[in-house]
């Protein structure tokens, strides 16, 4: 009984506040210098295993988004970040995606680290005409749907996985492959095209095993390892994994080559891994952003605002948001000045060609992949992060 | 195919054990205070996870100053293992005397759910704690008995092949026995374990046997959370880094063990996480060659729970648990 | 101020009159200001208040159905948040249905199931295999995706199906109990969602961990159903028959069954209650609502894979029939409810909320402190709140009450009438 006397009552309460804000509610549109407000989201993960990177995604876009906030300023505009956590969870980003695809002042989305919650999230884009740039997805599907709104400029699986095994096969010598992975979207993706390129590349592929996301012993596996005796071992997963991957590998006394995807281009993953991380390879979209002086400059940036280094996607956020940005702002010339509708957004980033990112030059082609996408391949040979340069592999 | 399969047994073995060994010891937790509540306390792998992060941070901070190279590790590594096992247990005592005490007439999901709770905010505050001090909640600890040692188990028979073995498999092993024929002795042999054991069988006809029961029940979640705390440590130097999450997953291996064994059972929870860890460890290793091709190591999980589910079917009290007689 | 709440209390105008007010109050400021969550969540809590009012069953259905039929759709349509709120109230409506299922097992027939989401992958694959191009993969006759119109067999299929493994796992499970039952639930939950993970080998069926994408959206009369605002009418009506056999089982023989199996086995089995038929029946049902929702879920989400069905999800409908009262109906959606609000609209405006705050430089939170990442800790905190302040749930479980006078005026009367037959019978 006292149970529903209190919800009666404060039910009143509420409602007599609600009240209250309804009717204050109203003006709160528009901003308080009389600047219109253009907002951008950026859905990562925040939090659970793989919040290393969709933190670093999330801080480079909002770098790149203070950066040009002057600029737009001049304009007319007041530009705003609103971050959302899509916990890695489909479920939660499409969700997420709704909220955001409500709100009329967000004109783009940067994101997506998994690819599985990028997929069913930009089928919800398309509805709304809000365009998605994406970092770091690189599952073939997510362009491959012909959606009008998704764009990435990071390289597609299946140009990750056939230049690491043409490199392993041809640069390392690899006969024998032995591969693993975690079993997820990215790492199933990844490890498939690997594989494929590998056996037409000449390379016997002598297991093809699945580990656990979230386990911390791995030997079962590295004892099959151990037994096929390969020349190399693929796997196709995340950082957490893999430096635990090579650590106990090499407590084994598996001292062939490593070699991993860009879901282990993580500075954790050096971290994990320790010494052991020696001859290991990874392939990466992500570019040495040490090499340019602009990506020094990034990077010095970064660590001065952020109180932490740079992670390999956090100048592919800051570019990712760079691209929007530019075509925002084509977009708003071509429309005398005024602020651009969503499908005008979507259009103009389509139509980017050219833009030069910190790190990438960007231009999409007619489903969203970028043609400047380039695949590198890095080697670890001492417990450093980032690692060295090895080559780069044009799409 | 046989001959591949009894070639990498000695390893499989060596490693199947060590995880094993784990598994043991947490579900000792967990049947410890079953037994005596019939309380799954799921909080109790987040107890084995703060207890990892616990000991590495210690280890960290005798890294940092020097006591690791004034100290022999070992010792090292005993301070660190009392130190840890003292506050998880107090922990555990805190947990008892906050969750679950207030909730013991109340219908029996209910603790489960305040369990399930627990597990998440001990989860976020730890992975709050590390990413304040840290920056990431993936934490390292520092690099402690890493020599190998080779096992030369092809000289008993040429079918074996080399086993290697780390040095820290050892010391993990070692302390786990320990601490279990400790734990079993205290159990069978103390005073407080007779209490334990007569609050397990009847908590009311033991209080009028002048039995403290709160005291008793407040003692085996202090014994089993410093053990699994104590765990935590064990399992952080075996594998080295650990984040928030590692808890629920091995609690939830350990709770299998546990009701493998026979829950409620302590020499059941050691036999069942034994078994557990080296069936584990045995499927991933073998199962694409014991079928072929077509169930890969992905399925080593499957594999263990059909056998949980199969051992239940045929002997529902676990392998070392009594049959309940239920009273009418 | 106690003497006006006992006028109140009793009145039926007033209660009347005061929720007339709130709902309309409530649902002119959703009109009116078409982002504001709390006009919409208030507009919801109507319901809430509804069920506290003192009218017949017949007009709280009656006004539930206006405001959830006509109401809430129309006041939201004229903003851009509509399909936001449409979605919020389809995923609502979609743990409401799954938690009923799960109060039949966990609260009804006392069985702990820890690993209930299986039945909803079942459901949600069903449909997803057959309504994309996945099943010709291995179904070499028939042409794939099948068409939109079949979605609507489908649920019915999904039902069966969900049943039917919610039967298999039942005749295994009925030779453990207690805590044993718990495990062994929870190992079937992991045991299938490892198993659609890797069913990519050796024959694809289910696609493995890339998951399944394209799955076709529904079509009736020719109209295709893409947007949440028509899910949302597709989820009520499925809603509404659960609720309505939900309802109607529990006050049945076989629900007082149920029941009486959860108090004591034992007692139950000696008053020639069956066991066996009553246990596998509430696995059953409890895992039929589970998978028409599944099949829902897959066509609103277009696209199916195993990451929707961990084992969290498994503990968050146990936690939503907790949280409500078990064995309650209205507790169970309530409490289905709040937790699906919670997670996936208070936390998240919260946070932004906060980061707006902290980028106008009002307060300054560490990043690690941000709300987006606590909802773990805000989630286990309600649970422990609950339990210990609220065991009994939100809406604590009620038996239903019987008119002792009346039973016996009919009591009387049948003797009467046997009597009656007797004489004329000699």
């Amino acid at each position: 009984m006292r149970f529903r006397k209190t919800l009666m009552i404060l039910a009143a309460g509420v409602l007599l506040a609600g009240v209250l804000a309804g009717c204050g509610g109203k003006s709160k549109t528009g901003s308080k210098d009389g600047l219109q407000v253009i907002k951008i989201a950026t859905q990562t993960p925040l939090s659970g295993g793989s919040a290393t990177i969709g933190e670093a995604i999330k801080l480079g876009a909002q770098l790149g988004l203070d950066d040009q906030k002057e600029k737009f300023k001049e304009m007319g505009f007041e530009l705003q970040l609103v971050p959302y956590d899509d916990q890695s969870d489909p479920k939660k980003g499409v969700a997420n995606a709704q909220i955001i695809g409500a709100d009329q002042a967000i004109l783009a989305v940067v994101g997506h680290y998994n690819s599985g919650v990028a997929i069913p999230s930009s089928e919800v884009y398309e509805k709304y005409n809000l365009p998605m740039v994406s970092p770091a997805n690189t599952a073939t599907d997510v362009t491959d749907r012909g959606l009008k709104t998704v764009n990435r400029i990071v390289a597609r699986d299946d140009s990750q996985g056939p230049a690491g095994a043409e490199y392993a096969v041809k640069t390392l010598g690899a006969k024998k492959i032995f591969i693993i992975q975690d079993k997820t979207a990215y790492g199933t993706g990844i490890a498939d095209a690997f594989k494929k390129a590998a056996e037409e590349a000449g390379a016997e592929i002598v297991g093809y095993e699945g580990i656990t996301l979230g386990e911390k012993d791995f030997n079962g596996v590295l004892n099959q390892v151990l037994s096929k005796k390969p020349d190399l071992v693929y796997f196709g997963g995340i950082y957490s994994e893999g430096g635990l991957l090579i650590k106990q590998g090499r407590e084994k006394g598996i001292n062939i080559p490593f070699m991993g995807g860009d879901g282990m281009d993580a500075s954790t993953l050096v971290e994990i891994a320790g010494d052991t991380i020696k001859n290991t390879y990874i392939t990466s979209a992500a570019g040495d952003s040490t090499k340019s002086e602009a990506g020094k400059e990034f990077m010095q940036r970064y660590k001065e605002i952020n109180k932490k280094d740079p992670e390999a996607y956090s100048v592919y956020g800051y570019d990712s948001m760079g691209v929007v940005l530019q075509a925002i702002e084509n977009a708003i010339k071509a429309n005398n000045n005024k602020l651009p509708t969503r499908e005008q957004v979507r259009d103009a980033i389509r139509e980017i060609k050219d833009y030069k990112g910190v790190l990438t030059e960007v231009s999409f082609d007619d489903i969203g992949d970028n043609d400047y996408a380039k695949v590198f391949i890095y080697s670890f040979n001492e417990a450093k992060y980032p690692p060295q340069l090895e080559g780069e592999v044009e799409k | 195919m046989l001959n591949e399969i009894i070639q990498t047994i000695p390893q499989v073995l060596i490693d199947g054990l060590t995880l094993g060994t784990v598994y043991a010891v947490i579900a000792l937790g967990y049947t410890m205070v079953y037994g005596i509540l019939e309380l799954i306390n799921f909080a109790h792998g987040e107890i084995f996870m703060t207890g990892a992060f616990i000991g590495t941070t210690l280890l960290l901070l005798f890294t940092g100053i020097g006591w690791i190279s004034a100290l022999p590790a070992i010792v090292m590594l005993l301070t660190v293992l009392i130190i840890t096992a003292v506050l998880t247990g107090l922990l555990g005592m805190g947990i008892e005397r906050l969750a679950y005490r207030p909730l013991r007439h109340a219908p029996r999901l209910i603790p489960l759910i305040t369990a399930i709770g627990i597990s998440f905010v001990l989860q976020d505050i730890v992975r709050f704690i590390a990413e304040l001090s840290k920056g990431s909640y993936i934490v390292t600890g520092p690099n402690l008995f890493t020599n190998q040692l080779l096992l030369k188990t092809s000289s008993i028979s040429s079918i074996f092949n080399d086993a290697s073995i780390k040095a820290s498999f050892v010391i993990v092993l070692v302390t786990a026995v320990v601490m279990m024929i400790g734990l079993d002795i205290f159990v069978n042999r103390t005073k407080w374990g007779m209490a334990m054991r007569a609050v397990a069988q009847d908590r009311e006809t033991a209080s009028l046997m002048t039995v403290n029961v709160n005291k008793v029940i407040a003692i085996t979640f202090f014994i089993g959370s410093a053990l699994g705390g104590a765990t935590g440590v064990l399992f952080a130097v075996q594998y080295g880094t650990i984040d928030p999450y590692i808890g629920f997953i091995l609690g939830l291996k350990a709770f299998t063990a546990a009701v493998l064994g026979g829950i409620g059972n302590i020499r059941g929870a050691m036999l069942g996480g034994l078994l557990l860890g080296v069936l584990e460890m045995f499927a991933s290793a073998n199962l694409t060659l014991l079928t072929g091709g077509v169930f890969g190591a992905e399925y080593k999980d499957v594999f263990a729970f059909a056998i949980l589910i199969t051992v239940l079917l045929f002997k529902p009290e676990g392998l070392l648990g009594k049959p309940a007689t239920e009273k009418v | 101020m106690k003497k006006i709440w006992k006028k109140y209390e009793h009145n039926k105008l007033a209660h009347g009159i005061f929720l007339l007010i709130y709902i309309g109050v409530t649902s002119l400021s959703l009109y009116l200001a078409q982002k504001s969550v709390t006009a919409f969540l208030l507009l919801l809590s109507s319901l809430l208040l509804l069920y506290y009012t003192k009218f017949t069953n017949l007009t709280k259905w009656l006004v539930a159905g206006i405001v959830l039929v006509f109401l809430l759709p129309f006041t939201a349509s004229h903003g851009d948040a509509y399909q936001s709120y449409m979605e919020v109230s389809t995923l609502v409506g979609i743990y409401i249905a799954m938690a009923l299922g799960l109060n039949i097992v966990v609260g009804m027939a006392g069985l702990l199931d820890l690993g209930f989401v299986a039945f909803f992958a079942v459901g949600a694959y069903t449909y997803s295999i057959f309504a994309s191009s996945q099943a010709s993969h291995f179904m070499p006759f028939g042409t794939f995706p099948l068409s939109g119109e079949s979605f609507w067999i489908f649920i019915v299929i999904g039902c069966l199906v969900a049943a039917l493994f919610g039967i298999l796992l039942g005749i295994p499970v009925l030779r453990v109990k207690g805590d044993y039952l718990a495990i062994v639930t929870l190992g079937f939950g992991e045991i299938i969602r490892i198993i659609f993970n890797n069913l990519d080998r050796p024959v694809n069926i289910t696609n493995g961990a890339m998951g399944i994408p394209s799955v076709t959206p529904p079509r009736l009369f020719g109209i295709d159903f893409l947007y949440p605002s028509q899910f949302y009418f597709i989820v009520l009506v499925i809603l509404l028959i659960t609720i309505f056999t939900v309802r109607r089982f529990e006050h049945s023989k076989i629900g007082r069954s149920w029941k009486a199996v959860r108090e004591n086995e034992i007692a139950a089995q000696s008053m020639g209650i069956p066991l066996v038929r009553t246990k596998l029946l509430a696995f059953a049902i409890g895992a039929s609502f589970s998978g028409m929702m599944g099949v829902v879920f897959a066509a609103k989400q277009a696209f199916v894979d195993p990451t929707s069905f961990t084992l969290l999800e498994s503990f968050t409908i146990l936690v939503m029939v907790v949280l409500g009262g078990m064995g309650s109906v209205p507790g169970v959606i309530l409490g289905a409810s709040v937790m699906t609000i919670l997670n996936l609209q208070v936390l998240s405006e919260l946070t932004n909320w906060l980061n707006q705050l902290s980028l106008s430089g009002i307060i300054s939170i560490p990043y690690a402190l941000s709300p987006a990442k606590m909802q773990r800790l805000i989630f286990g905190a309600i649970l422990i709140t609950f339990a210990l302040y609220r065991p009994q749930g939100l809406i604590p479980a009620k038996n239903r009450r019987f008119d002792e006078k009346e039973l016996q005026r009919l009591n009387r009367k049948a003797i009467s009438e046997n009597k009656k037959i007797e004489q004329k019978g000699v």
